[in-house]
């Protein structure tokens, strides 16, 4: 039976890529991922993990290092965060493009400039369209679940995608949380070993990545999107399979309170347990407020994210990016949410609210404050987003 | 001629669009690139082989009587044969619309 230890949850989410067999580990640090990487590269140097660790010099090489190992048909890990990432974004999208699955960890944090190590959601917004799964966890035992989770929903023969599991740098990536660090041999039974479908071999010589003329790139373009529209279907399957072995149940869409709630909150990573003690706090004022989270932001779950917030007259919306778009549209996740509202001829009252950029704290005042500027809101006061706690 | 490659729906296309047949490059019809075609006269050639040595897409093999012969499947008419035939046996000729 594992029992729960208090332990970093950067250093219990690279045991957690220890106990998934990897073969090979191509990183480069960056803050606040680095506790991720030195802990593979120890678990390595000191004999416990039985992998390739190659310290590269850059993300531009970590990602075409992975692109190498998972194409030879290795099962294989990185991680990143901001900056790094958008040096490796050039490789990343050959990765889900030549359809090879490997996990990446990305301790989420701001864009430069000005230069903040601190947490937002920058890098996760921009990631969204390399084709990668993108899976979110809030606490550090979902980090530590998601990970074994990723390899198998990548690996699977339906999907065949590259996974990003994030975690928000600091406020998720460098606590302290009692974790249950599942037994290997439990990990072994969920997570079989990696059999690539194709994979460079002299004895049976395969070119990837070749050119794709204008005959054929809307075909390659087209196959891709399927196999990520299609990878839904396995992501809640590998969630149920987890959960009947483990005991954890995880969901695309993952609801707090919300059955009865008039006003809901839509929130992201660990942001969303301060929304959560915010919900408790406005219940027990007699308010119906509810929170949702994606679990899963690619690919993106209208159809359960709207069964999820149908019922609400107000959606409070957080974005934690600020979006550059000529301020008359949303940020990028409200965007996606009125896309769905849009489609199937709903319209409750929304508010997009810029928050927690880069490092800033969010306050269950925040959140109540927000509630309730969208509850006094008239018809198109509310305008297409907001700035939260923005010194004038 | 082999099939030409690339033209299927996208539901028969291997995983990422990997070749798993090596060498079909020379499936590849890149005379379909071709607004202007060599032709050879044989009255000037010296058979000197400089078009074979200078064509980049491998078009010319020599004949029976040592002469070099286009293969229109891959001629995709650049014209550097043309510039480079010491005694300027080549001449392009624009292609005919059909
Ligand atoms: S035109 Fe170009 S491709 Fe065609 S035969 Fe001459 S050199 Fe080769
Ligand atoms: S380069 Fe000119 S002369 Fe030489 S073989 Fe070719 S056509 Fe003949």
């Amino acid at each position: 039976m594992s029992k729960r230890v208090g332990v970093e949850v950067s250093i219990a989410c690279a045991d957690a890529v220890g106990l998934c067999d990897v073969d090979v580990v191509a990183a480069y640090p960056i803050t606040p991922q680095t506790h991720i990487v030195e802990h593979l590269s120890e678990l390595v140097a000191e004999g416990h993990l039985d992998a390739e660790f190659v310290p590269v010099e850059s993300e531009h090489s970590a990602m075409s290092a992975c692109i190498g190992s998972a194409a030879a048909g290795a099962r294989t890990f990185t991680s990143t965060s901001s900056q790094g990432y958008a040096l490796m974004s050039e490789i990343c999208y050959i990765a889900s493009s030549l359809r090879l699955p490997m996990v990446m960890a990305v301790a989420n944090r701001a864009i430069s400039a000005p230069i903040s190590i601190w947490n937002d959601h920058a890098d996760l917004m921009f990631a969204r369209d390399v084709g990668w799964i993108q899976l979110i966890g809030e606490y550090g035992q979902e980090v530590v679940d998601l990970i074994p989770i990723a390899f198998r929903i990548g690996e699977d023969k339906r999907v065949l995608l590259p996974v990003q599991v994030n975690l928000d740098g600091f406020t998720l990536s460098h606590v302290i949380e009692p974790i249950i660090m599942p037994e290997k041999a439990e990990i072994q039974k969920f997570l079989p070993p990696y059999k690539p479908q194709l994979r460079l071999d002299p004895e049976n010589p395969v070119t990837m990545g070749p050119v794709g003329m204008p005959e054929v790139y809307t075909e390659a373009r087209k196959a891709q999107d399927e196999a990520l529209n299609n990878s839904k279907a396995v992501i809640q399957e590998v969630f149920d399979e987890f959960g009947k072995q483990f005991g954890r149940q995880y969901k695309l869409v993952e609801t707090y309170k919300t059955e009865d709630a008039e006003t809901i909150i839509f929130s992201m990573g660990s942001i969303s347990q301060t929304a959560m003690s915010a919900v408790d706090h406005m219940r027990s004022q007699g308010k119906k407020v509810g929170v949702v989270r994606l679990r899963v932001f690619r690919p993106f779950p209208a159809k359960e994210l709207f069964d999820a917030i149908k019922g609400a007259k107000n959606l409070v919306i957080l974005d934690r990016v600020t979006a550059f778009n000529g301020g008359e549209i949303s940020a990028p996740v409200a965007l996606e949410i009125k896309s769905v509202l849009f489609d199937r001829k709903h319209h409750p009252k929304v508010g997009n609210f810029l928050v927690g950029l880069g490092g800033r704290d969010v306050t269950v005042q925040n959140f109540e404050e927000m509630v309730e500027k969208v509850a006094a809101a008239k018809d198109g006061e509310l305008g297409p987003y907001q700035f939260i706690n923005v010194r004038e | 001629m082999a099939k030409e490659t690339g033209i299927v729906s996208w539901k028969q296309l291997n995983l990422g669009i990997a070749i798993t047949d090596p060498g079909n490059a020379s499936q590849l019809k890149t005379g379909d690139w071709r607004a202007m075609r060599p032709v050879t006269d044989r009255e000037k050639c010296t058979k000197c082989g400089q078009c074979y040595v200078y064509c980049p897409d491998m078009v010319y093999t020599k004949d029976a009587e040592g002469y070099y012969v286009q293969n229109y499947y891959w001629c995709k008419g650049c014209g550097i044969c043309a510039k480079e035939c010491p005694v300027d046996a080549i001449t392009m000729i624009m292609e005919e619309v059909d």
